[in-house]
């Protein structure tokens, strides 16, 4: 994972995004084991409270969960890791409508502009 | 209870004020930054809380006791500068630490030491000024305190060997225990704090969490400390 943070928002949210995005991306599989809650926050050199919080906001969305005596493990319920996905689709359009709605491009603008640039890839993105 | 407790405490030095009416509480398990321009007050903050130097007035209380005794042998302290004793090797250097401390566990320090890949048997008035800052610092985090107090640990070494403090610090805490660290560094610490003190002019001017901070402000610690501290005067 990238241990890069931001200045904007607090270093707790920004983990719990970057797992969000690792789970739904598939990068962290269904049913992996997590490393402790330490160790994770040494690799990134944030303070272990952080990284705990980070993890307790996780299992509150229901993304990851904890099996007593086991350790940490990220969910397996398929329709969970799609619900992620979308909510992270959602939220980047909504940022790219509003990027695009500034620049003063209209609805019918900004899907013939999205063509062409699927169309300049060859339908690669 | 509050593992570090200050009310009110005033030192000053001649017609100086050092500390003026400073008062805080750090609850443990915490990392806390003293955040603050030069000559706010941090220093002597850390020599008070260690015994080193008397308040005019207040009370400062470790675990809910005067500096002391018992403070002692539960305090862990980096001083500012390098107090160790030159002509001794690391080997001898945990042996002195041993000696006066029951909680300093040994082999935590070998484990660190042998990880920085130094000869025990060389002394230290061989080493560089940023391995000597590193072993007076393996030496501090490996006694098993409730209250470490770290004056300035990154102060003087380049930004790989800054990581390599901070690890050190965040890998030996333990989880019941609080760390203080005094610093004007902030943006490299920012991200091991739980908490930071701004303090001015001997004064606790904020005591908050990084994180409402950072999103109360939308700003990192490092910009709102420059916003708070901004040097007025113009060119």
């Amino acid at each position: 994972m990238n241990w890069q943070f931001d200045n904007n928002t607090p270093i707790y949210t920004q983990i719990v995004s970057k797992y969000r995005f690792a789970i739904a991306s598939g990068e962290l599989k269904p049913g992996a084991k997590l490393a402790a809650v330490r160790d994770i926050a040494m690799e990134a050199g944030v303070n272990p409270n952080t990284m705990q919080r980070a993890f307790q906001e996780l299992e509150r969305m229901g993304l990851v969960f904890t099996q007593r005596s086991s350790g940490r493990f990220v969910t397996e319920d398929i329709n969970v890791i799609d619900e992620t996905k979308k909510a992270f689709a959602g939220e980047h359009i909504k940022r790219f409508l509003s990027t695009m709605a500034g620049l003063g491009f209209s609805r019918d603008e900004i899907m013939s502009l999205i063509g062409k640039t699927m169309e300049g890839n060859n339908g690669n993105f | 209870m509050a593992i570090f407790e200050c009310a009110e405490i005033k030192k000053h030095y001649g017609s100086n004020f050092a500390l003026n009416g400073f008062s805080v509480k750090v609850e443990p398990g915490r990392i806390v930054g003293l955040l603050g321009p030069n000559g706010s007050g941090k220093t002597t903050l850390m020599k008070l809380a260690n015994g080193l130097l008397t308040c005019d007035s207040g009370e400062i209380l470790i675990n809910g006791e005067k500096p002391g005794k018992n403070s002692k042998m539960i305090i862990s302290y980096l001083p500012d500068k390098n107090y160790l004793p030159n002509w001794m090797n690391c080997d001898k250097l945990m042996d002195f630490f041993a000696d006066f401390y029951a909680d300093f566990d040994r082999q935590r320090a070998e484990v660190m030491l042998s990880g920085l890949g130094l000869d025990r048997k060389q002394p230290i008035r061989q080493m560089s000024k940023g391995t000597r800052e590193k072993v007076q610092l393996i030496m501090v985090m490996s006694r098993r305190a409730k209250l470490y107090l770290l004056d300035e640990p990154i102060g003087g070494v380049d930004p790989a060997t800054r990581d390599y403090i901070l690890e050190t610090i965040i890998r030996n805490y333990d989880t019941d225990a609080s760390v203080i660290i005094s610093t004007h560094l902030i943006s490299d610490v920012e991200k091991i704090l739980d908490d930071v003190i701004f303090i001015d002019k001997g004064k606790n001017v904020l005591f908050s969490s990084v994180d409402d901070i950072r999103s109360q402000h939308n700003r990192s610690v490092d910009e709102y400390f420059r916003e708070v501290f901004r040097c007025s005067g113009s060119y």
